[in-house]
């Protein structure tokens, strides 16, 4: 089932074509982004977080493989253990993989989620991050920003800006683990 | 039977007393989870923030080095405050009841016990007279429900080639044969791992001496034998279980040299049985339940237990964490 039950659609943002076209352009930003005197080990590395940013970090990956003939170090990166919700939640939420297979000191890094919305899960990730190291720099990209931020985060490449109500949610599906590609803006029946 | 069942996202649990009313498939999220933190452990920082602000305490009234250790380092690790309490030097060798004890600890603004006691049922009562979340670390000869964790962690690593390794590594043991060696009777590390083998699927055969044995313990579904030999026929992995010789109060064997003869694993056993791996709860007698050789040897995989005693114990309390100190708690 693509979306659930409790959901009411009240607008597909994106099909399968427009997903494509936008990951076509945020690579080629990411691309632009590269500095070619540096080192192959110094380049970027793409970090993808648990779950959707990690199908969309491979996507971005293999693109920029195929028009750049550029093999950009890939991460996954799972934020669970560094959230900061956990006494608002009756169960901790399931802990998903991290697996990091490069050195993250002195690495540029883009990291990689599908909304961003109040900026918590952002910091969560960059706490992770930093444990693991002390990277370059670290840009942040997302697939839809929908606005609502509680705290001051601010994505470098953005897929498209979609101004939201706290009562709504953005729902990505990706054909990796979903049955297709699209996004849509849907309402929660409580 | 231990395959189908789908996967679970939560405990149905809210304190960890026993493995005896785990279903096997929050057995199986335990082991997924732990692997998780298993990688924190590699990191240069070895520490997450997930039980920020949540305050552990240690209640240990039995003697205990590495599991008092073991949970002490997986609470710091996942940033929880700590308070350690053990029984020597406290009130209660002033006559302090354990419920009074846990009470006045308990008023002190504390989200979660750790608790190691002589009597079997400790964990159980404690839950009856505080709101803390409960982690039993040992009571009497009842359970001891982590360490069967890791354990089952362990055999799930392992590397056999009479299995698919996936299959272990989901922790369905369907077809995997385990033998429990030693004194059966006085082992909280046995029974515990008798429900949790066998709700994942093993087979698991019971070996010691008659004396070591419980009675009516054929009603565990398990295989049971006085002969060493028999039990390592056709076994994947063996556990030697520790002799107590602190809990012995005389006479179940003659002596350590004879129960080395017939119950310790020695060398030749290793050269026999050429893909039997040894565990150990630890500490090992050296020369009573193992042969040295079989401790240091590459099919002992006693070490593993031991840092993965830690993942598993970080897994425990953060899956026990959930809701602590939320509105509306539900505290059934």
């Amino acid at each position: 089932m693509l979306l659930s039950p409790d959901d009411t659609v009240k607008a597909q943002l994106m099909d399968e074509a427009d997903l494509d076209r936008t990951l076509n352009r945020l690579a080629r930003q990411i691309v632009e982004h590269l500095d070619d005197d540096a080192e192959p080990a110094d380049r970027l590395a793409l970090v993808g977080m648990q779950t959707r940013g990690v199908h969309l970090a491979r996507r971005l990956r293999d693109k920029i493989a195929s028009v750049e003939g550029l093999d950009l170090p890939f991460g996954i990166l799972d934020a669970t253990m560094y959230r900061d919700d956990f006494r608002k939640r009756l169960r901790q939420p399931v802990v998903h993989p991290t697996d990091i297979p490069f050195d993250v000191d002195d690495r540029r890094l883009v990291l990689i989620d599908d909304v961003v919305y109040t900026g918590r899960t952002t910091r969560a990730a960059l706490d992770a991050l930093m444990d693991l190291g002390r990277p370059a720099s670290v840009r942040f990209l997302a697939l839809i920003d929908r606005g609502l931020r509680e705290l001051p985060v601010r994505p470098d490449f953005i897929g498209r800006t979609v101004p939201t109500t706290p009562g709504e949610e953005v729902r990505v599906r990706l054909a990796e683990i979903d049955e297709a590609d699209g996004v849509w803006l849907v309402e929660r029946t409580p | 039977m231990p395959t189908a069942a789908p996967e679970i996202d939560a405990l149905q649990h809210r304190h960890l007393l026993g493995l005896t009313d785990y279903s096997a498939e929050e057995i199986r999220l335990i082991l997924r989870t732990a692997r998780e933190f298993r990688e924190v452990l590699d990191r240069p920082i070895k520490r997450v923030p997930s039980l920020r602000g949540v305050t552990v305490v240690n209640l240990f009234f039995e003697p205990s080095t590495r599991t008092r250790l073991s949970f002490e380092l997986a609470e710091k690790r996942l940033s929880a405050d700590v308070v350690n309490f053990s029984s020597a030097g406290s009130s209660v060798s002033k006559g302090e009841t354990l419920k009074d004890t846990a009470r006045n600890i308990e008023a002190m603004k504390i989200d979660m016990v750790v608790i190691r006691h002589a009597s079997p049922g400790a964990a159980h009562f404690l839950t009856r007279c505080i709101d803390s979340v409960v982690l039993n670390a040992g009571d009497g000869a009842h359970e001891h429900p982590t360490q069967a964790l890791l354990d089952i962690n362990t055999l799930a690593d392992l590397d056999l080639p009479r299995f698919a390794p996936e299959q272990l590594h989901r922790g369905d043991f369907d077809g995997l044969n385990v033998s429990i060696i030693g004194d059966i009777t006085h082992s909280r590390v046995a029974r515990s791992n008798i429900h949790g083998l066998q709700k994942l699927g093993a087979t698991v055969t019971l070996c010691g001496p008659r004396t070591m044995l419980p009675r009516e313990v054929e009603r565990l579904g398990v295989r049971v034998t006085d002969r060493l030999d028999e039990a390592l026929d056709g076994c994947d992995v063996a556990m030697a279980l520790r002799i107590q010789l602190e809990r012995q109060k005389g006479g179940l064997f003659p002596s350590l040299r004879e129960y080395h003869e017939r119950y310790g694993i020695k060398e030749t056993h290793l050269n026999r049985y050429p893909d039997l791996r040894i565990m150990h709860p630890g500490p090992v007698n050296r020369g009573v339940e193992l042969a040295s050789e079989v401790v240091d040897s590459d099919r002992s995989v006693i070490l593993s237990q031991v840092t993965n005693g830690v993942a598993v114990r970080m897994a425990c309390l953060y899956l026990l964490s959930g809701g602590i100190g939320a509105p509306g708690e539900a505290s059934a």
